[in-house]
């Protein structure tokens, strides 16, 4: 069950967002309508490139109820094993793509009494769909945007066109950072907390929100990691028989895919759980890039998520 | 494909509810082997064979008609049976909207669904239906999204809300469960509403299938079969009304057996729903007289082995106690023991 029900798509706009992030619009190849999604949703993106297949996990930041197209923002990445550039350098209007159906592991709670949304950067995304549903219904929100620049504030105008004063933005450049004590300090019961963005973002939200009482299913937060770079490893996939070279550039899942097996995923981000494999035998030290399994999990050193984990060893040996 | 459709069968009272010899061949028999053991055996829930109940996504057959009707009487008595929590309308819709097109995609002399922008209108010609409305105004319809279109469609409908890392049953019509009440579950986490079953505990079958429905994806639904035993073609075997059926487990003779125990077979479906990233779950219910089952050689002698050989903690919970070898003693002579062949279908 990995990937036997993607969507052929077109590229049918491309515009550039900040100096760093272009948003794509993609239409389906076939006509009609994608299917309907929530707020919070991302697909996979499957890039054919000449030597290698990426597939890269972006939210949906179109309105839920548009579905003649998606629209993903990508936002480059110098250092990466590639995807976002094949998006920004060889993706042009036109270009077929195939995406998965919407997956959401970033659902707001249909339960809370307000919303609180904080973004860093291209953390947006998931926020503009997931805006459009709480437009359209009763429960208050904000959303707190933090930037590094004016110029960097990507759907700045569109947000303050549809949201006006429940947005408040903030920029680096100026020194006017999220007052996060004070925002999560004093909310009304029933208030759920979201965050999207950099590490260190998640990490001060999450954080303060747990030293201010707030019970961990009000907590919400994604941070799709993209696969960090690493040394090159051999691992060898015992049930199939068969050896794979993963390269510094690319991840273990993708190595495995590449070499025609399939492996289960569903995020590609270390977040769903999907992709957990289990270790049959490793010589040297798993690297965990993942936000799923335990400490004790991972410390133990059975289980590893393809998706986003390495290994700096000699010989792995995977059950799978 | 054409369907006839026993408009006038009964449910109750006087259970004239029969199975067509064509519906006897399709019936969707649980036992693959001729023992049984309590599994989650989810499996993708994608086309089966040509006829087979598993043909289209939603099966409609011979008691279309009939199995709406029977609904009707039991929320004309019991308008609990339908129950949606507040924050469930989008999930609401999102049901509405697989139904419908489920229903005219596979059936489309019975049903018809046409759609303009949100305007969309309806056309149910079996139960002479025709409804105009606003897809996502719940003004523009006779009743709530669930409770108008769920009176259209056999089996019982369950809508969980997923949150907390959980599953949550907040909505749905329930007046063909096999001994279980929407009523006392709604509100229950995945396993809650789950709790009793026994042996599955010990397996934490229930924490694996909790992880795997989180994951469950748009457009690839699973389903899996359970399965128990009702006295009289019983649709509603509520708790609510135990006094009316409780009663005839006792009554069950050499005699009355062929005729009055019925094989339940619960076709369970569950769908990722797209707008309000729920999870729907349809039980449907299939009902067969031992009388008919015995007319397939294969299903004599298999159910006869299965029951002969059922673990008591099973036999107890679904409550086959007073009347299991009674059954068994039926089908004995059907049973050579001859080898049956191996999946479940007939020969
Ligand atoms: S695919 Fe989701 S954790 Fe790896």
């Amino acid at each position: 069950m990995s990937h036997a029900n993607t969507i052929l798509v077109r590229v049918s706009a491309i515009e550039p967002l900040t100096p760093l992030i272009k948003r794509f619009a993609l239409s389906p190849a076939a006509g009609g309508f994608l299917p309907a999604f929530s707020g919070g949703s991302h697909i996979i993106v499957v890039m054919r490139g000449a030597t290698r297949v990426h597939r890269n996990p972006y939210s949906l930041l179109s309105p839920p109820n548009l579905l003649d197209s998606y629209q993903i923002g990508v936002r480059r990445m110098e250092v990466s094993r590639g995807g976002s550039m094949f998006m920004h350098d060889h993706v042009r209007i036109g270009s077929e793509l195939e995406i998965t159906h919407p997956v959401n592991l970033f659902n707001l709670d249909k339960l809370a009494r307000k919303h609180i949304l904080i973004a860093g950067g291209i953390g947006i995304t998931p926020f503009m769909a997931q805006m459009e549903d709480l437009r359209a219904g009763s429960v208050p929100y904000e959303l707190h945007y933090s930037v590094r620049g004016p110029e960097h504030s990507a759907f700045r105008d569109r947000l303050l066109e549809r949201h006006g004063a429940r947005i408040r933005i903030y920029h680096d450049s100026a020194n006017d950072f999220i007052d996060v004590e004070g925002l999560l300090g004093n909310q009304p019961l029933g208030t759920h907390v979201y965050v999207c963005g950099p590490a260190g973002m998640i990490e001060k939200v999450v954080g303060t929100a747990r030293i201010a009482g707030w019970s961990g299913s009000h907590i919400h937060w994604e941070q799709f990691s993209a696969p960090p770079v690493g040394d090159a490893f051999d691992v060898f996939l015992a049930k199939s028989g068969v050896s794979v070279r993963v390269p510094p550039d690319q991840s273990l899942l993708e190595a495995i895919e590449a070499a025609g097996v399939d492996a289960p995923y569903l995020c590609r981000g270390g977040v769903c759980g999907e992709c957990r494999t289990k270790v049959l035998e490793v010589d040297g030290v798993l690297v965990h890039n993942d936000h799923f399994l335990s400490s004790e999990e991972k410390e133990s050193g059975r289980a590893i998520m393809p998706c986003v984990s390495r290994a700096q060893c000699t010989k792995l040996v995977l059950d799978l | 494909m054409s369907v006839v459709f026993k408009a006038n069968e009964t449910f109750r009272d006087d259970f004239t509810f029969r199975n067509s010899p064509k519906a006897i061949r399709r019936f969707p028999l649980p036992f693959v082997d001729d023992e049984y053991m309590y599994s989650v055996n989810i499996e993708p829930h994608t086309p089966g064979p040509k006829g087979s109940v598993t043909e289209f996504a939603i099966d409609v057959d011979e008691h279309y008609i009939a199995e709406c009707k029977d609904r009707e009487i039991v929320l004309l008595e019991d308008p609990l049976r339908y129950q949606a929590l507040p924050h469930m309308m989008s999930a609401q819709w999102d049901v509405l909207e697989l139904i419908m097109e489920s229903m005219s995609r596979d059936y489309p002399e019975l049903f018809s669904l046409t759609k303009t922008g949100n305007r969309w209108a309806w056309t149910n010609r079996p139960l002479g239906i025709h409804t105009e409305f606003t897809f996502g105004d719940a003004a523009t319809l006779p009743r709530e999204p669930l409770d108008y279109i769920t009176r259209q469609v056999q089996g019982d409908w369950v809508v969980m809300d997923q949150r907390e890392g959980d599953l949550f049953a907040e909505a749905g019509m329930v007046t063909t469960p096999a001994d279980w009440s929407l009523d006392f579950d709604i509100g229950m986490t995945f396993k809650e509403w789950h709790g009793p079953v026994p042996l599955a505990h010990e397996l934490s079958v229930f924490t694996r299938a909790l992880k795997f429905l989180l994951n469950l994806r748009l457009n690839e639904p699973v389903r899996r079969l359970n399965w128990t035993m009702t006295i009289h073609p019983r649709l509603d075997t509520s708790p609510e009304f135990y006094y009316r059926w409780g009663k005839d487990r006792a009554s069950v003779t050499p005699e009355s057996v062929a005729d009055d125990a019925h094989l339940r077979v619960e076709l369970q479906g569950l769908w990722r729903l797209p707008r309000s990233n729920g999870i729907v779950f349809s039980i449907r219910c299939y009902l067969i007289s031992m009388r008919e089952l015995a007319s397939v050689p294969k299903w004599a002698r298999r159910v006869h082995r299965v029951l002969k050989n059922l673990d008591p903690a099973l036999v107890d919970y679904k409550g086959l106690t007073r009347y299991r070898d009674t059954v068994v003693d039926w089908l004995a002579p059907f049973d050579d023991g001859a080898p049956t062949s191996p999946g479940a279908g007939p020969d």
